[in-house]
């Protein structure tokens, strides 16, 4: 990567998700100069978090790489990770940007041999498995992080396992040094990709989460039954580590409800469809899946998937927005609620449950530096009035990774437009 | 033309814009999106069971059965607890709609009438009216021998040991059934309450001739 020196004609690109990395290398791709900025260690998002995406359920691991690919070769993109805008100052065609970074502890020269973590005995909660498991206080960031880079938990700053880390690096890699730097990015257009978070599950108070240890987020799903989630790919209940066989997916779990989100989240309903799947490849023989639904909505033209799920005697839809969970006393999640087909009332056990919770934008209560325009779920609203800030992606709406691609490279589309025009002013 | 067959002629096959027109809170019916929160989270539907849960009734209301929705006992069930309005998702006010679409049955003559709860309703207003003070006494044998003489002193037999509990605590006169006691002036409670009457026909004519 060449350091190049942001100007005026430069795109900043906030978040590193399949959002950001769009928009960044579509805009570096037809020779604009862009700045990435990432929070974490490493770039992916939620996408990378996943354990398989819909229609095709293939890995994510492979449209990440294809982006990967392109961003090793592109030396037009400047990638700052572990940083946060603090603040934007400015108007179209000139912004200053302030960013803050945060000290990884390990500089270029990591090679990834992973020496520092055998070193190291400390363990943290691991984020990227959404803390359902934890790992070595130095730890690369997930199997196919990018840049392929290991980071030092804070934590451990200061301690003995830092030193232990840095005497076990054979290439110099470790700065225990390394201070917090905030630095200041010129730019001409801004592109916010922020994306979303999982709706915080336990404000659904009936619903236990929190209280109840089998009652999970869809979120936290992916990560059981991913091979490098916190049970190697096992879908195994919180509780008591039993094969959970019998799974409820409760949608709308914070969505289309005034109370929590007012939006539809979109995605939900054929993230579901598409976990029934995983507990199909799971437990072929006696895998049991039960969708509760207000309505489902496969959304763009995913109605097939829909019927082929639906199709499959394993799975058991049931038009009901499930009331409360309970917990009986070997520990298995309780349902109550009342079918609207036929109006019957039920209250069905079963091994976890799912909530398939919504997306809240992450811009959310966060005071973009600079004035943005955002709906009444917080997301941001293409105006006039938000100058050349364009948001990409979920920051703008509640989108599946089709439709986030789509999003950040229209916000290039714009941001570069704003970027010619600043360069023919000056030329 | 009786109170019913008038409004039944004014919103043929209509009766979704009938309860929105003539039902407090009514025009929320449409809103419902058929979650069935609001019976999953119903306190009595999962003991006594109403026979139509309020998503139902909306459904029904919106599906034209007239005569099902306000012959029914269903929302006469409802105690007021306001889960159902906690919880809906589209933050309909379900409780009140519920009152509402039961009124409104009084009002045109369809409510059930031996229903406890629209027979307690009646039972309390015209007591608690009458001397401008509730005649505790008065009222509950009036619920006693709601359903005949015998049922009545069967009733009365089966709570003897609480009455009896309640007369010695102090809780409970007696010689409340001669008489009772009174506010100061019961004209003037009459008299306002004459107003109030005349204040209602006017207010709910004018909306029946719509």
């Amino acid at each position: 990567m060449t350091e190049h020196v942001a100007t005026n004609e430069t795109i900043l690109v906030v978040g590193g998700g399949i959002s950001g990395m769009t928009a960044a290398l579509e805009a570096a791709e037809t020779g604009k100069n862009v700045v990435l900025v990432e929070k974490n260690p490493a770039l992916g998002g939620r996408t990378s978090q996943l354990y398989r995406y819909f229609p095709k359920l293939c890995h994510p691991i492979c449209g990440l790489e294809i982006n990967q690919r392109r961003l090793k070769g592109n030396p037009r993109v400047r990638l700052l990770t572990m940083a946060e805008v603090s603040g934007i100052e400015g108007s179209a065609g000139d912004y200053t940007a302030t960013i803050k970074v945060r000290p990884r502890y390990v500089n270029e020269n990591c090679t990834a041999c992973g020496d520092c973590a055998r070193a190291v005995e400390t363990m943290v909660d691991d984020p990227f498995n959404y803390n359902l498991g934890q790992h070595k206080a130095a730890f690369l960031p997930n199997a196919m992080a990018y840049p392929q880079r290991y980071v030092l938990d804070p934590a451990i700053i200061g301690t003995p396992d830092a030193d232990k880390a840095k005497a076990a690096c054979k290439y110099g890699a470790i700065d225990l040094d390394m201070k917090e730097e905030t630095i200041e990015v010129k730019a001409g257009a801004v592109i916010w990709a922020t994306g979303w978070q999982p709706y915080d599950a336990a404000k659904i108070q009936p619903y236990g989460y929190g209280r109840f240890k089998n009652v999970i987020t869809s979120v936290e799903f992916e990560r059981l039954a991913d091979i490098h989630g916190p049970t190697g790919g096992k879908i195994l209940r919180p509780s008591d580590g039993k094969e959970a066989k019998n799974i409820a997916f409760i949608q709308c779990a914070g969505s289309r409800d005034e109370n929590h989100l007012r939006h539809c989240s979109r995605i939900c309903c054929m993230a579901s469809l598409k976990q029934t799947h995983y507990v199909r490849e799971k437990y072929p023989e006696d895998g049991k899946s039960t969708i509760y639904y207000i309505d489902i909505r496969a959304i763009d033209r995913f109605e097939d998937f829909y019927q082929k799920v639906q199709a499959d005697p394993s799975v058991n839809f049931i038009k009901s927005k499930v009331a409360k969970i309970t917990e009986d006393e070997s520990g298995n999640p309780v349902c109550w609620g009342v079918n609207t087909e036929g109006y019957k009332r039920y209250t069905t056990p079963h091994d976890l449950v799912v909530l398939a919770v919504g997306m809240e934008p992450s811009v959310k209560g966060v005071n973009i530096p600079g004035h943005i325009v955002a709906d009444s779920s917080g997301f941001i609203e293409a105006d006039p009035a938000n100058g050349a800030v364009f948001g990409a992606g979920c920051a703008t709406n509640a989108l599946d990774v089709n439709r986030a691609v789509q999003s950040a490279t229209a916000a290039a589309l714009r941001a570069i437009q704003v970027v010619n025009k600043v360069a023919k002013a000056e030329a | 033309m009786s109170a019913n067959t008038a409004v039944a002629d004014k919103y043929r096959n209509n009766f979704l814009k009938e309860i929105e027109e003539q039902v407090e809170m009514g025009d929320w019916v449409k809103m419902c999106m058929q979650c069935g929160v609001c019976s999953g989270s119903c306190p009595t539907n999962f003991q006594s069971a109403w026979e139509h849960p309020p998503q139902e009734l909306f459904m029904m209301i919106r599906a034209g059965k007239r005569e099902e929705v306000l012959t029914s006992t269903s929302m006469w069930n409802c105690t007021s607890c306001y889960n159902c309005i906690v919880r809906c998702p589209r933050k309909l006010p379900i409780t009140h709609i519920m009152h509402g679409i039961a009124e409104y049955a009084h009002r045109i003559g369809m409510a059930p009438k031996m229903q406890p709860t629209r027979f307690f309703s009646g039972l309390f207003w015209k007591n608690a009216t009458h001397t401008g003070r509730v005649n505790e006494l008065k009222l509950s044998m009036g619920l006693y021998f709601k359903d005949g003489f015998v049922q009545g002193i069967k009733n009365g037999m089966a709570m003897q040991s609480v009455a009896l509990g309640l007369v010695k605590a102090g809780r409970l006169n007696v010689m409340e059934l001669f008489g009772g006691h009174k506010c100061k002036d019961q004209k003037k409670i009459h008299a306002m309450l004459a107003k109030a009457y005349e204040i209602e026909r006017t207010r709910k004519a004018a909306k029946m001739a719509g």
